[in-house]
Formats: C-alpha cells, sequence, structure tokens
C-alpha cells in the first residue's frame, strides 16, 4: 500500500501531501524534512528508489517537481512508478501541459484528481478517460451550482432594494 | 477582507522574506477567524486558504470546525471543499471524527454518485477504528451499488476497514468475489485489492479465495489476447496495472498449493514470454511475474524462464530495473544457484555502476555466487574492483572478500597471496582475527616463509599506509629476514632477486619514517630489530644504531624496548641468538574450526577444538590418561577428562623455546624482556578500541612469552638410568590455580628411544590438560629433547599442594619399556 504522496518542488516547498496511514501533525513534518533531505541531494543518474525506514520511497521528478510515493517493503517499485506516471499523465490531461504554477495556484484541484487516482493508499481507476471524465462532471456541478447561487444571490440583492 | 483564493496566492509568493510572508499569513489568518465567527457565507474559499496556509507549515487548527459545518451543509461544492479541509487539516486521532461520522452517514445514501464518492473518499482516507465499525454495514451496502464508480470506491474503503478491523473479513469474503465478476476495470482492480487484503489478513478466506483462481486466470488471459482499446492502452499493453494486481493475487493464492499453482503457470509463462520488457510497464508485469513464479509451488521450467527475466533485466539501460533485478537476485539465490550463475559476468558489470544501491546489491549477489570453482576469479576481480572502490563501499567488501578467501582457500599459497593483497589495499577493514589467522598460517608453512617474505617485501615499496599490513610485514620480516638474503626456499613462480641486508634495513627505516605516529609500528620494529641483529651478522653495528635512535622517545613503550634491546645487543650477546630465535608454528586447530563454520568468528585463547585440519602434515594424538595405580595408595586416582586432541602440529623449534622458558625461570634479569613484551600485550588491548585491527589475540601471545607471575625452580620428576623428566612451572594467567607444567625428556642411555609417550594420574582435586609432544623420537646422550604442556589446575590451591604419577612408556630395540614414578617434590606456591 502507498503511505503517502508528496510533491516537493527543486526548493524543498511542499506542493501537495496525501497520508495514507496514520501520522501526526509533528511526524508528518518530520517525513518531510527528512525525504526532502534525502531525495533532492540525489545525483540524476541514480536510481529512482530509496530505502527508508524499512519502507521503499519511489520518487520521480518532473520538471522542477519531484513526485514521491512512500510503499511497503513487500510492494512493486516498478508498479509504483507506473502509478507515478499515471497521475502526471492525468494532470497533463487536465491542465493541459501542466505546469508546476497550475499546482500551486490549483492545488484544490490536484487533491481532487489525486482522490479519483488514489484511495486508502491503493489505486482505484487504471483509465485516465474515466478519471477525466468523472473531473470534468464534477466541475460541472460546482459550475452550475456556483451559477445558481450567483443568481440566487442576484435575484435577492435585487429584491431587497 | 476576503479575497480570493489566487490573490491570496500571489500575495504570499510575492513576499521576499520569511518575516514579510509571516505577515502576510497572519493577517490573513486572523480575517479568516474573523469570517468564520461572524459566519460568513464565503466559507469555502476561506478553507482554501486556510489549507494553503497548512500546506506551508502554518498552524490551521480554528478551521477544523469550519469543516464540519461545510460538511453538514447541503450544496455539492461546499460538501466537496469540506471535505478536503477535512481530509488535509485532520488526522485519525482527533475527536472531531466523531462529529462527521453521522454526516459521512447520510451522505451515504445520497442520489448524487459524485457526493457519495466524496463521502467515500473522506471515510477511506481518514477513518478510526470506531468509525470504521460504525459504518462498515452501510459501506458493505454500497458495494452492489448500481454505479460502478460508487463500487469501485466502496471496495476500496472495505480495504481500509479489513486493515483497520480485521474482523470484518468474514462478511466482506462473498460480496468480494461477487465483484471479481465485473467488468469495470476499476471496480476489477479495486475488487482484487481487496481479496489481497483479506487472503493477507485471514488464511481460512484465502483457502476459500483459492476457487476462483481459474476465473483469475481467465480475465489475465482476456486483458493479453484483447484488442488494442485506447482507453486501457499504456505503451502497447492493455490495462498494466490490472495485470500487476492479478499476478500478485495469483501469487497469494498459489503459494504453498500445489492446485492452484499448475492452474496458473500457463498464464504465467504466457506473460513472460509476450510481454515487451523494454519499457517500465513491461518490466513492471515481468518483475511481478518473476516474484509469483519465485513464491508459487513452480516447475523447473518456470524458474529458470523466470531467471532468465531477471538476467534480461540486468542488461537493461534503466538503472531502475537493473536495481529491481539484482534485488530480487539476491532474495532467490538460495533457490537456484546454477541457473544464477550464468550471469555472473553482468553482475561483475554492475559492480561498476554509479550507483551506489546497485553496486551493494550486486556486491551481495557475488558473495553469494561465489563457489569452490569460480572463487579464483572473482577474488581476482573482487580484489582489482576493491583498488577503485570508494570508501563507504570498501568495509563491506573487504570482510566479503576476506571471508570468500578464507571459505574456500584450496592452497595455502594461494590463501596468503590473496590475504597479503588485501591487507595492502585495505588493511584497516581487516578484522584482527583474520589478519591473526594469516599470521597463523604463514608461521605453520615453513616452506612458504621465504616466499612470504619475499613478496611482504616487494610490497612494502607499493603500501598505501595501511598500518596493518606494515606490521606484518614488519613481523614477517623480522622472523625470516635472513630467507629475504640467501634466497631459502625459493618457489618457481618468485622471479629471483638479490636484497641485501642493508637494503632491508633500508626498507625498515623507510616505513618508520613514513609512520610517525603509530606507535605499534615502532615497536614491532625494535623487536624485529633484534631478531635480525642475530641473524644479520654483518649489520650489527647499524642495527645497534638504529635502536639506539629510539631510546629517546617520549612513548614509555618504546623507550624502554629501545634500552633493554640495545642492552641486550651489547653486553648480553651470548642468550641472544636463542632469544631471538623462531618464534614456533602457532595453534592452527582454532584456525580450523573457523573455516569449518566459514564464519569470521571471535578467537577464543585456548580453545581447541578437535576438527580435521586440512593443511598440517603431521597427526599427534595426544596419550590418554592411565587411571588407577597400586591400591596401596592412599591418594585416590581416578579417572580424568582430557580432551582428546586429534589435530596436530609441525613444531620447529619448540623445543628452542622450551630452552629459553628454561633458562628464563633460572634467572630473573633476563626475565625482563619477556616482562616488557607481556607489558606491551596489555597495550594491545588498551589500544584495541581504537585500533582494532592491530591487536593480535593478545592471550596467545601470553602463552608463547609466558613467564609471568612469580619464578619456580625447576624439578626432576623422573630419573632413570634411561630416562630423565624435567619439569619447569610457569603461570601464565593471573589465576594462582592455573599452573603450566613444560616436561622435557632426556634420554640418558646410548640406545634409540621411539614412542615415547607420557601418562600422568592427579588427585581428585586436580584437573589436567596434556598437550601434544613434540615428537616422540629421543636420540641417545641427550642429543635432542623432546618437550609436553601440562595444565594443571588446582582447585584446592594453597590447601593442598600438587601431586602426580607419571609413568613413561618407550621402545628401545623392539623392546617395551616402562619407567613410573610419583611425583611430590613441586615446589611450594606452585
Amino acid at each position: 500500500m502507498i503511505h503517502f504522496v508528496l510533491l516537493i518542488s527543486r526548493q524543498g516547498k511542499v506542493r501537495l501531501t496525501k497520508w495514507y496511514s496514520p501520522y501526526t501533525q509533528k511526524e508528518r513534518q518530520k517525513v518531510i524534512r527528512e525525504l526532502s533531505g534525502l531525495i533532492l541531494t540525489r545525483g540524476p543518474k541514480l536510481c529512482n528508489f530509496v530505502e527508508w525506514r524499512g519502507l521503499k520511497v519511489v520518487y520521480k521528478r518532473y520538471a522542477s517537481l519531484y513526485f514521491c510515493m512512500c510503499i511497503g517493503a513487500e510492494d512493486n517499485e516498478l508498479e509504483c512508478l507506473e502509478i507515478i506516471h499515471h497521475y502526471v499523465e492525468i494532470l497533463d490531461r487536465y491542465f493541459g501541459n501542466v505546469c508546476e504554477l497550475d499546482l500551486i495556484f490549483n492545488f484544490h484541484k490536484a487533491y481532487y484528481i489525486l482522490d479519483e487516482v488514489l484511495l486508502a493508499g491503493e489505486l482505484q481507476e487504471t483509465s485516465k478517460k474515466s478519471v477525466a471524465r468523472v473531473i470534468a462532471a464534477q466541475d460541472t456541478l460546482v459550475e452550475n451550482a456556483k451559477e445558481q447561487a450567483n443568481s440566487l444571490t442576484n435575484i435577492i440583492s435585487q429584491a431587497t432594494k | 477582507m476576503a479575497c480570493k483564493l489566487r490573490e491570496f496566492v500571489q500575495r504570499v509568493r510575492a513576499c521576499k522574506t520569511a518575516a514579510e510572508e509571516r505577515e502576510v499569513i497572519a493577517k490573513e489568518s486572523a480575517a479568516i477567524r474573523t469570517a468564520f465567527k461572524d459566519d460568513n457565507p464565503k466559507r469555502h474559499r476561506n478553507l482554501l486558504k486556510l489549507m494553503f496556509m497548512h500546506m506551508l507549515g502554518y498552524p490551521t487548527h480554528f478551521g477544523q470546525m469550519e469543516c464540519v459545518k461545510l460538511i453538514a451543509g447541503n450544496s455539492f461544492p461546499e460538501k466537496k471543499i469540506g471535505y478536503l479541509g477535512f481530509m488535509l487539516l485532520l488526522d485519525e486521532k482527533q475527536e472531531l471524527l466523531m462529529l462527521v461520522t453521522n454526516s459521512i452517514k447520510n451522505d451515504f445514501n445520497n442520489a448524487n454518485q459524485f457526493i457519495v464518492g466524496v463521502a467515500l473518499c473522506a471515510f477511506a482516507n481518514l477513518c478510526s477504528a470506531e468509525m470504521a465499525s460504525d459504518l462498515a454495514a452501510e459501506v458493505s451496502k454500497l458495494l452492489q451499488h448500481s454505479n460502478p464508480y460508487v463500487r469501485k470506491k466502496a471496495a476500496l474503503c472495505c480495504v481500509k476497514i479489513v486493515r483497520k478491523v480485521p474482523d470484518f473479513g468474514e462478511s466482506l469474503l462473498r460480496p468480494a468475489i461477487t465483484l471479481l465478476s465485473d467488468k469495470h476495470h476499476g471496480v476489477l482492480i479495486s475488487a482484487i485489492k481487496l481479496c489481497i487484503v483479506l487472503c493477507q489478513t485471514n488464511s481460512t478466506l484465502l483457502e476459500q479465495m483459492r476457487k476462483e483462481t481459474s476465473n483469475l486466470v481467465e480475465i489475465l488471459k482476456n486483458l493479453l489476447t484483447s484488442e488494442y482499446r485506447a482507453e486501457y492502452d499504456c505503451s502497447g499493453i492493455s490495462d498494466p496495472l490490472l495485470q500487476i494486481e492479478i499476478l500478485r493475487l495469483l501469487r497469494l493464492l498459489g503459494k504453498a498449493d500445489a492446485d492452484s499453482s499448475d492452474i496458473m503457470s500457463d498464464v504465467l509463462a504466457q506473460v513472460m514470454t509476450n510481454t515487451d520488457a523494454r519499457k517500465v510497464p513491461g518490466s513492471a508485469i515481468l518483475y511481478e511475474c518473476v516474484q509469483t513464479v519465485v513464491h508459487i509451488e513452480a516447475t523447473k521450467g518456470l524458474r529458470v524462464l523466470a531467471i532468465n527475466v531477471l538476467g534480461h533485466f540486468l542488461s537493461n539501460n534503466d538503472n531502475n530495473i537493473r536495481y529491481v533485478a539484482l534485488n530480487m537476485l539476491v532474495k532467490i539465490v538460495a533457490l537456484d544457484l546454477q541457473a544464477i550463475q550464468r550471469h555472473r559476468s553482468i553482475v561483475m558489470e554492475c559492480l561498476k555502476d554509479a550507483d551506489l544501491s546497485i553496486k551493494k546489491r550486486a556486491l551481495d549477489l557475488v558473495y553469494a555466487l561465489a563457489t569452490e570453482d569460480n572463487v579464483k576469479a572473482l577474488t581476482k576481480e573482487l580484489l582489482e574492483f576493491l583498488m577503485n572502490s570508494s570508501r563507504d563501499l570498501k568495509q563491506d567488501l573487504t570482510m566479503k572478500i576476506c571471508s570468500v578467501i578464507q571459505k574456500f582457500a584450496s592452497s595455502k599459497l594461494w590463501y596468503i597471496q590473496n590475504m597479503i593483497h588485501l591487507i595492502s589495499e585495505a588493511g584497516e577493514f581487516v578484522k584482527s582475527d583474520s589478519l591473526y589467522m594469516l599470521i597463523v598460517i604463514i608461521s605453520n608453512t615453513p616452506k612458504l616463509h621465504g616466499y612470504t617474505v619475499r613478496l611482504l617485501y616487494n610490497m612494502v615499496g607499493k603500501w598505501k599506509n595501511q598500518e596493518s599490513f606494515a606490521l606484518i610485514a614488519i613481523w614477517c620480516i623480522g622472523e625470516y629476514g635472513e630467507m629475504l638474503v640467501n634466497h631459502a626456499g625459493e618457489l618457481e613462480i618468485e622471479d629471483p632477486m638479490t636484497i641485501t641486508e642493508h637494503e632491508v634495513l633500508d626498507t625498515l627505516e623507510d616505513i618508520a619514517a613514513k609512520s610517525k605516529e603509530s606507535i605499534n609500528i615502532r615497536v614491532f620494529l625494535l623487536v624485529a630489530l633484534l631478531k635480525l641483529s642475530s641473524r644479520y651478522d654483518t649489520c650489527t653495528e647499524r642495527i645497534k644504531d638504529m635502536i639506539e635512535n629510539y631510546k629517546h622517545s617520549s612513548t614509555l613503550e618504546v623507550q624502554q624496548r629501545a634500552v633493554e634491546f640495545s642492552a641486550i645487543i651489547l653486553k648480553y650477546s651470548s642468550i641472544r641468538k636463542v632469544l631471538a630465535d623462531r618464534i614456533p608454528a602457532l595453534n592452527e586447530t582454532v584456525y580450523e574450526s573457523k573455516r569449518a563454520d566459514g564464519a569470521v568468528a571471535a578467537l577464543g585463547p585456548t580453545v581447541r577444538v578437535a576438527s580435521p585440519p586440512l593443511f598440517s602434515e603431521n597427526h599427534i594424538t595426544a596419550p590418554t590418561i592411565c587411571t588407577k595405580l597400586s591400591s596401596t595408595d592412599s591418594v585416590n586416582l581416578l579417572d580424568l577428562s582430557i580432551d582428546k586432541e586429534a589435530s596436530g602440529q609441525t613444531l620447529d623449534g619448540f623445543s628452542m623455546l622450551q630452552d629459553l622458558l628454561n633458562m628464563d625461570t633460572r634467572s630473573s634479569s633476563k626475565s625482563s624482556p619477556y616482562t616488557g613484551i607481556s607489558d606491551i600485550d596489555k597495550n594491545f588491548t588498551e589500544d584495541s578500541k581504537e585500533h582494532p585491527s592491530t591487536s593480535f589475540g593478545n592471550e596467545q601471545f601470553l602463552e608463547m612469552y609466558s613467564a609471568q607471575g612469580p619464578m619456580f625452580p625447576s624439578i626432576v620428576a623422573l630419573q632413570t638410568n634411561r630416562l630423565k623428566v624435567l619439569f619447569n612451572f610457569s603461570k601464565p594467567t593471573n589465576n594462582p590455580e592455573i599452573t603450566m607444567i613444560h616436561a622435557t625428556y632426556l634420554n640418558c642411555s646410548s640406545d634409540l628411544c621411539t614412542d615415547l609417550m607420557l601418562q600422568a594420574a592427579v588427585p581428585k582435586f586436580l584437573l589436567l590438560k596434556l598437550d601434544p609432544a613434540s615428537g616422540n623420537i629421543l636420540l641417545p646422550n641427550a642429543n635432542g629433547t623432546i618437550t609436553q604442556c601440562l595444565t594443571v589446575t588446582n582447585t584446592l590451591h594453597g590447601q593442598k599442594p600438587l601431586m602426580m604419577r607419571i609413568r613413561v612408556t618407550c621402545k628401545v630395540n623392539g623392546q617395551e619399556i616402562v619407567e613410573q614414578a610419583q611425583v611430590e617434590n613441586f615446589p611450594s606456591g606452585v
């Protein structure tokens, strides 16, 4: 199972964290510090797997972001690399040539997408098209609700004028 | 004042310093807090801002109640943000979770699939054990929801429930199995995950799940042979992630079960042969497949196929794939050594990889692959690799090379050569036991003394500051120095070289000059110089001068030795030769026992293990102890248990040492060099913490240079026309109960005496141990002696003196002669 997902920038700034195992707030901070130190200092030619605290951390660098996933000792590292790639491709499809800035300003959307790909530390959907479809549907729902709310407030404010 | 999320993020990013950022955040925090208090309708926007602050690491606990309120709201967007905030700002341990349980339950029954989805998501990511028990029933109902979107999420929620509360597994088995026939890939993968977790937690469920094996095989086959579907295609492979999960479940089902393994072997072979390994998805599938094959009851053909797959991985350009292959190979090396041997050369290539973790794994694998046949080539490659490797790898590598050499050494020559090379490269990492082992072996092979010392002499020229190597070299040069100049014992493989004595002394001076900080080297050097002073007659003056240099050393040890040794050279030249004589071969039995274990264990001082030695030439069995003598004796003599020693060793010069010790016990003025040396042994134990590579089992040295403690006069134990037996005493340890008796036999008659054997009996309160005698042929007219060591432990020391009855049997002119005597004149205090 995937214990947590971590997205860190080259400068060590956290862009996204998702915890599937119980870690207290303090522990989380510690883990982030440790892993940042461990992963950011690795050279480019080294392999993408690191052993850490008896678990394995699989990371992949896309442009200026490191996507890290911590898996159990028994899990398949190559599969985890695939899952990371799967997620990144979906993000790319959604944002259209995704870059780090997209993820900074729309972190909530990145979380929504992650929640459609992983659940309880396991993969839930292998089809990128399905995920895209679902996210689009939810986005439409939110848009409609917002429009409705806006129009309602307009009507009320008009009425109360 | 509420601003949009985008503005807020921009403002924070525009801050140039940390202090500025803190200010902006604090202001916004305050604004949000008031907004929450005032029940501002823009709650969701504020919460998003709060989440952003949380990601930056600022405290945000005041937003937790807001999450709860948002979740309880009615509209989808609010719920969505509420749940997101909930998952982000809280963790499992919080009590607020309870407040949300009801909302979640209601949301499970909502008509909108996305609301159900979002609730399930929050539940799966954050539920505690209590929440799990509360809502388990609801979730399992959702497993049969009409919408696959909901079904798949529900399945994964069940995974979480089972992980938290394993007892729920039973009730979930049936629904899980039904889901396996679902067409939707997302549901399928979640269902498989659920089955995996169920199998892992409960073995009875595993049994029932086995019946589904053929179904799973069908699904996998379909995936492999299905046509191209853009939705699931990934580099030409149809839904690789699903294939991997199926393989994992098959692994669990096939473990220790021959029937299931049978059913799945076909499809496994198909996967392995048809999957394209060049890209990561294909490799991931193959890796999972190999793991499955290894864990189930696979046929030999399947296993060989799996190992070949791993072999192909090793030649892949991608680091990750090589890493994974090496990892796997190390784990299964026990399984099928032969098949892996084929890939040995590729593994050796991996040793040169840039990545440290790949190098380490390649090293482990190479070590595991070492066998009798390939050890010679392997050691050569490893030694070359050692020369170029980085420091952190050196230690591991050195220990591995060391144990390979020790385990598989087929000839002493090879052993000595390789150990010396190893020590000259990385002596600091070699354990002191191994260093001592080397000395033991060297001292036990007189044929190779010349070769060894010449090899060491040649290598001193290129030594790389390894202290242990210098120590060994100095010791050998001291011991066998004369062989350097007189070409003794030259082997065919050596190039003859002429070295003069002065050149040897030059080399020693060189070493001393290069290692000014090391006290051990100086100390060894002084002893070596003393030995050389008696072996090199022409250079006595020069050696004397060299020793004189150290008389003013600030280290007490060095100064003491220098003073004493120069005194010996000047004034006691008569006994100098004897003092500096060759050390007898050291005890090899301990080495043999360790070789039999193949492990590098710690050396015990007086452990004598009876295991068959491989290198020694003579076997001398110790005599068994004869028991009762005539019954008229008032002393009770019993059988005494004495270790039967099956191994022996060539003991050249042992008698010389005995003579040394004899002389030693008589005059105390000559005892000083020995006490000096024994002090140095103490020095070694103290230093051993800092210089682990240089402490040589000091107790062994104590035995060699025994003569500590009070000196006792020697006694004549037996004297007849034919035979004279002398006993010399020493107490090697601080324990007054243990006494070492050095027995010397002399043939006083004019006939040759053969098959000499001693038997001794002692009273009950004494424990006796006999060491093998140095020989069993006595030349007539006291032209030669035999010596033997006896160790007596007096459990009533101080209360009762030693007593012994000895019996010597020998053959003279074909006749059996027996002499016996009762020895009572032991000196007091023994």
